[in-house]
This record gives C-alpha cells, structure tokens and sequence, in this order.
C-alpha cells in the first residue's frame, strides 16, 4: 500500500501533459511547452475506449466469418503447420486476448480488481506494443496479391475480409489509445480516501 | 518551487522533482517505472543521421523488387508501390491507402519531422517556428508507422509461396530490414523530456 501510493499532480491540483510530462496550474488548457490539450482526468475517456472496441469488435466478425480461419486450415492440412499456427495467433488468438485485455482495464477504471496496477500497467502495455503487429496479416495479403498478380502460382484475390480486418486492427489501436492509464492509479488514492476494509 | 522544476508522470500521474539525470543514465518514475527522462550525449545528431538514413531507404526500398517469384521460367516481382496498390478497385480501394500511408507516407512524413524539429537543435541554432507542433505530429503517428512490421509480413509471405515457387528477396526486402533496425535505435534513443526541454517555449 505505502509503496503504491505516491503524490500525483491532481492530488497536488495540477494538471500534468501527457506527452511531454510538464506540469501546470490545475485548469489551464494547453500546455505552454508543447502545445497539447490538457485534461486533468477525461471523463469521457472510458467512453471512447468502448466505442472504439465495439467497433473492432463489430468489424472483427466479419472479417473472420470470410475465409481466415478456412485459410489457415487448409495451410495446416496442406502440412505448412508452422505457418498455419502463426496465421491462427496472429488473426484469431491475439486480436481475442487484446480485446479481453482492454475491456478487463476498462472495467478495473471503475471497480476493484485482483490485478496490482503495476500488472495491468504491465498488461496495458502489452496491449499497446501488440496492437500495430496484428496489421501484419493485412500486409501479408497484400503482398501475395501483388507477388502472384501474373497468375504464375496461382490468382490471389484480397477479399473484403482484409478491409475488415483492418478496420478492426484501427479500431482497437485506438480503443487502447482512449484508455488513460493514470486510471489505473487512481483506485489507489480512492481507496486510501475510503474506510479501510477489514482484513480477509 | 517552480513547476519548471517538476515532472507528473505520464502513466501514473506522480509528481517528482526533476531528476539531475546525467547522460547515460534513465529516470524512472519510481511508482510505476515508466521512464521518464534519459539524456544521451549525442543523440540529436544520432537521430538526425538516422532520420536521413530512413529517408534513403524508404526512397530506395520504392523503386526496387522486395520479393521475386519464379515458376517455370517465368518470373514476377514485386516492387512497395504495386504491393500497397494491390487492393486497387472498389471499397478496397481504402485499404490500399492505409498499407500506402503505413509503409510508406507516415516513416518518411515522420523523418521529415524530426528533421525539421532536431536539425536546429544539433547545430545550436533556436529552433524553427513550428518545432513544438512538429515534433507532436510525429509523436502521434508514432503507432500508425509499421515500416518494420510490413518487413515481418515479407518474411511471412515469403514462407507461404516458398513450396509453390521459387521465390527470392529483392534489394527492397533488406532495405526495410535496415529500416527497422534504424527505426528501432532511432526510438531508443529519443529522451522525449529533452526534446521538449530544447524545443520548448516554456
């Protein structure tokens, strides 16, 4: 508990830039050093995280009802395993995860959780480092199409499943990129504000 | 004390006093361990170089093959500007654009702007007008710029379509593959807080 909490800018009523971490007088607008906007906590932050990833949700079972799963299938039973498996985690494991793991910080904003801050500022950042590699399967579309365009191998056609695909991956980068994880702190003080809860 | 002397971290909001953080060494926020500042000596003129370095490899990697294919004598390559065209046509058309502006449009835009913020700084000039702005248009792009994992996608293309042809990577392949390596020091080595400290008007 002791380690954990720490004198932030709010509790000190300033409000501090997120991009170049200068602090200023609580309620100035813009930061005089780099320009950005500045908010103390966004109430509407929570917000934009779930709309944007009901919208990668949304785009995200269309892009998999089309033929990814089918493709990767055929890859497998054709003997290319390896590359089967990494087709599979790429476009269903890794994009299910990121959005679990962004509804889990979601929600941990509000109520409280088991996960220490430090694990999910840890999971957060996973989320963010992970979020652009899954464009990778967008990519490799593209590719084939252009490489096998003089029908030497074989015709490949990008289907409308790379767009939505796409519009997922964009989707939840920016999802994850609503999410203030200065929220994940704030329980902290919360907490400390709130009666002390009886030992279990 | 004057709030100049302060630093709020970005990821948990604690407050600390600025750090006396000597080059070569970091600063953590000691709550959340998010770096906070890391001085290196040298760096602009690192970045500087490797922004140009990524200029050049980016305008190279356009105009050489990045893959070959070749069943039965016949032979195709392809080159970033047909790959990043190959949605052409209908509401694809979009996805196009957006492989373009990821691979292509945002590392250069995103050189460009350190360019144009870091140059001044190195030579000990005041830096330009419109530094502040800039340097914020390429912290903001910094995610929407996958150079480095269109690299990781050639490779992957390429043990697909290795049992059906006989395919072999082309100059631009190992153009990118430099790039991602740049990209990856150049990132490393920008202390954001110095920056703002040398670009700053306040």
């Amino acid at each position: 508990m002791s380690d954990l909490h720490a004198l932030t800018a709010r509790e000190a009523g300033l409000v501090a830039c997120r991009l170049c971490s200068r602090v200023w007088p609580g309620g100035t607008p813009r930061c005089a050093r780099c320009g950005a906007a500045l908010q103390s906590r966004d109430p509407l932050a929570l917000s934009r995280v779930w709309a944007w990833w009901v919208a990668g949700v949304m785009a995200y079972v269309p892009a998999n009802l089309w033929p990814m799963i089918a493709g990767a299938l055929e890859l497998w039973a054709g003997g290319a395993r390896g590359v089967a498996l990494i087709i599979l985690a790429a476009s269903v494991l890794i994009p299910l995860l990121k959005f679990f793991a962004i509804a889990y910080l979601a929600l941990s904003a509000t109520r409280p959780v088991l996960l220490s801050p430090h694990a999910r500022l840890r999971l957060y950042e996973v989320v963010e480092y992970i979020g652009r590699w899954s464009m990778i399967d967008v990519f490799v579309v593209a590719i084939l199409a252009s490489l096998v365009q003089l029908d030497v191998v074989a015709s490949i056609q990008p289907g409308p499943a790379s767009l939505a695909f796409a519009l997922s991956v964009i989707s939840t980068m920016l999802s994850a990129q609503a999410f203030d994880p200065r929220a994940l702190w704030d329980g902290i003080e919360r907490d400390a504000a709130a009666p002390a809860r009886a030992p279990a | 004390m004057a709030l100049a002397d302060l630093v709020a971290c970005p990821r948990c909001d604690a407050l600390w006093r600025v750090p006396a953080a000597a080059p070569g060494t970091r600063a953590a926020c000691a709550r959340c361990g998010t770096v906070l500042i890391s001085p290196r000596r040298h760096a602009g003129m690192a970045i500087v170089s490797m922004s140009l370095a990524a200029v050049v490899l980016v305008f190279g990697a356009l105009w050489f093959p990045f893959l070959s294919v070749e069943v039965q004598g016949l032979g195709h390559g392809a080159t970033l500007w047909e790959v990043a065209t190959s949605f052409a046509g209908g509401p694809l058309f979009v996805v196009s654009l957006a492989v373009t502006a990821a691979i292509v449009v945002l590392p250069l835009l995103r050189a460009g702007l350190l360019l144009y913020t870091l140059t001044p700084v190195v030579f000990d000039r005041p830096p330009r007008p419109l530094a502040a702005p800039a340097f914020r248009l390429s912290e903001r792009l910094r995610p929407w710029s996958m150079a480095e994992i269109f690299a990781i996608g050639c490779a992957v293309s390429l043990t697909k379509v290795a049992d059906l042809a006989t395919v072999t990577l082309g100059p631009a392949f190992w153009m990118f593959a430099a790039l991602v390596v740049v990209t990856v020091v150049q990132d490393r080595l920008v202390c954001r807080w110095s920056v703002w400290q040398a670009i700053g008007r306040a």
